[in-house]
């Protein structure tokens, strides 16, 4: 048995992995909701002055990336590893954030659970002794997902009551061998699960599975219940996936409490119409590197369960009458100091 | 006058309305539904129920997609009974070529000027 | 929790889609409904109201002395604009999502269909982006009308 192990599917960091610096930024949309004052810039638009979507979602990741390193004092080169992922055909957004900042990249996909997959990723290069300092980003825009995934912008679409909307915002977290922060003592790497949902406006309902399934194992791997844990974060199942969640873990005989939440649940008010609520790589890495870093450093969090999903559709798979496989991917940060 | 306007609210809002209902029942995307909606206005001119729809129902009956598919075939049945076999494929767009190049031109100059807000 | 979820190990595809049924059944009942009724009280509404609208421009043609038949092709011009003018405003999405097929049905909703792709393709290219793009939803609704027509006519010919 590997010694970093613990169970079937967690890894057990063993070093001092701490998230040193996290920031976020957000579109105007997720400005007005809940969580406006732990974001650490609101934008005024989603365009930004440039000449496509694509391009400002660009422009979201490397403005997060670059204040991130100016709160931790940092710049390019004192990262040695850069892991990202998004939402776009071929992660362009990614790539093309890592042409401007000339850090040796690592692209990931793992759709809305990106984030914490690339933080997971990023801890085992430290804990591997291949790196001190890795910086993980990923982002969502509400446009760029509309347009490849869905339909023009412009189009008069009715929506379904388990529709999501996409967050435009972006997340960005630095993690360090040295220093102090929340550190990561787990990680637990989801299989994938598809339980033959087709409809891509319902993928809190494919994805719930997935969430199941990883929350279960990491359980199991740990040998810990829910109530560890100050807070259990899914993202980004929203309301229905949440609802279905919580269903199937009471099922299998474990009761998820009022320390569960979801990151498409968060996000946004009711009033602001969005249906089921967020979705999107940006929603939980928008909402891990704002409040629920923040949080725990504040020392009102200090056992966090991150379970990120994703639905691994795309737009040829969905029109081949295929069904959505869904993927959970968890990290547990501790905050002792 | 208001009677044509009470008559094009009724007929033309029941059509809609049914599409929707069809849309709910189904969960057929959008695009679905405007394709069954033009090919049920196709039939049921086939069958001749839809000019008396449109003396009936006015513009309830012409603004709707389905008096695109009444168009569609009226203007292939009468080519089709006129020469025959040929036809059928001559006249299908007689009808509509006014509505099909107004929306290609219209489309494209708006397309031109406009920038999409998202 | 011991021998808990199953779902790694290898089972049959019957096994597999029995699963997949319960779950979905089960998932059925924590969903919302679609608001079937209010969806088509709305759809009527606005549908109603657009069509009211190429009703009225019609009745202002026949009293500048046209007939019925002339007054037909400037209405439609006058709808397809506005729908294509509204969706350049950006307006018409919002439309859609309050009334479903109540502004997708209308010929607005048609001329919002050509002119939302075309719009939002533009940022590839005139040519594959803005042309290509402009039947993405039109083309399937010409294409299919006039395979029906197509067929009626023919069939006219059998049987008549």
């Amino acid at each position: 048995m590997a010694e970093n192990k613990a169970g079937k599917q967690t890894l057990v960091f063993k070093k001092k992995i701490v998230l040193m610096e996290a920031a976020s930024i957000v579109g105007p949309k997720e400005g007005q909701g809940p969580l406006a004052q732990y974001f650490d810039l609101i934008l005024a638009d989603d365009l930004l002055g440039e000449k496509s979507w694509e391009k400002a979602e660009q422009r979201i990741m490397i403005d997060t990336i670059r204040l991130a390193l100016g709160k931790a004092n940092l710049t390019e080169d004192d990262i040695e590893y850069f892991l990202a992922g998004d939402l776009l055909n071929q992660i362009i957004t990614a790539s093309f954030s890592a042409r401007e900042l000339q850090i040796p990249f690592l692209g990931i996909y793992g759709a809305c659970s990106t984030i914490i997959e690339g933080l997971a990723l990023g801890a085992s290069l430290i804990e591997a002794g291949f790196a001190d300092r890795v910086l993980t980003a990923s982002s969502s825009h509400n446009c760029t997902a509309e347009r490849q995934y869905r339909a023009p912008t412009e189009l008069g679409v009715q929506l379904t009551p388990t529709a999501q909307c996409t967050v435009t915002g972006a997340g960005v977290g630095i993690l360090s061998s040295q220093g102090t922060g929340p550190a990561i003592t787990h990680a637990t790497i989801g299989k994938v699960i598809d339980m033959g949902i087709k409809d891509p406006s319902d993928m809190g309902t494919a994805m719930a599975p997935a969430a199941a399934d990883t929350l279960n194992q990491h359980f199991q791997d740990t040998n810990r219940t829910p109530n560890y844990y100050d807070l259990i974060l899914t993202g980004d199942l929203a309301q229905i996936g949440s609802d279905i969640l919580r269903e199937l873990m009471r099922k299998n005989g474990t009761l998820l409490g009022t320390n569960y939440n979801d990151s498409g649940i968060m996000v946004f008010d009711k009033k602001q119409g969005v249906n089921s609520g967020g979705s999107g790589c940006g929603c939980i890495a928008s909402i891990t590197c704002s409040y629920v870093y923040k949080k725990m450093l504040a020392g009102e969090l200090k056992k966090v369960l991150l379970v990120g999903t994703g639905a691994l559709l795309s737009t040829t798979t969905y029109q081949q009458k295929e069904s959505i496989p869904g993927i959970a991917h968890a990290i547990a940060l501790e905050y002792l100091g | 006058m208001v009677t044509s306007l009470l008559m094009a609210f009724l007929v033309g809002g029941f059509i809609c309305a049914v599409a929707q209902l069809v849309m709910d029942l189904t969960c057929l995307p959008p695009a679905h539904i405007m394709v069954l909606t033009v090919v049920a206005g196709a039939v049921l001119s086939g069958l001749g129920f839809y000019e008396p729809l449109i003396k009936f129902g006015g513009a309830g009956a012409t603004v709707p997609l389905t008096s695109f598919g009444n168009a569609l075939t009226k203007g292939a049945l009468v080519e089709a009974q006129r020469i025959g076999f040929l036809g059928a494929f001559t006249g299908v767009l007689k009808e509509v070529s006014l509505g099909i190049s107004l929306a290609i031109f219209i489309a494209w100059f708006t397309a031109l000027i406009f920038n999409p807000k998202g | 929790m011991e021998g808990g979820w199953d779902l790694g190990s290898k089972i049959t595809k019957e096994e597999e889609q029995r699963k997949n049924r319960e779950y979905q059944k089960m998932a059925n009942k924590l969903k919302p409904r679609r608001p079937i009724l209010r969806n088509f009280l709305v759809a009527f509404l606005v549908g109603g109201l657009i069509c009211m609208f190429g009703q009225l421009v019609l009745n202002l043609f026949i009293g500048q002395g046209m007939s019925a038949e002339d007054a037909s092709g400037p209405m439609l011009a006058i709808m397809i604009f506005l729908g294509a003018f509204l969706t350049g405003l950006g307006i018409y999405d919002d439309l859609g999502k309050f009334a479903g097929a109540g502004s997708a049905v209308p010929i607005t909703g048609f001329a919002n269909s050509m002119v939302s792709p075309s719009l939002e393709f533009k940022r590839e290219g005139y040519i594959l982006g803005l042309g290509a793009r402009m039947f993405t939803v039109a083309g399937p609704v010409i294409a299919y009308g006039s395979i029906a027509a197509i067929l009626i006519a023919l069939l006219s010919l059998v049987f008549k």
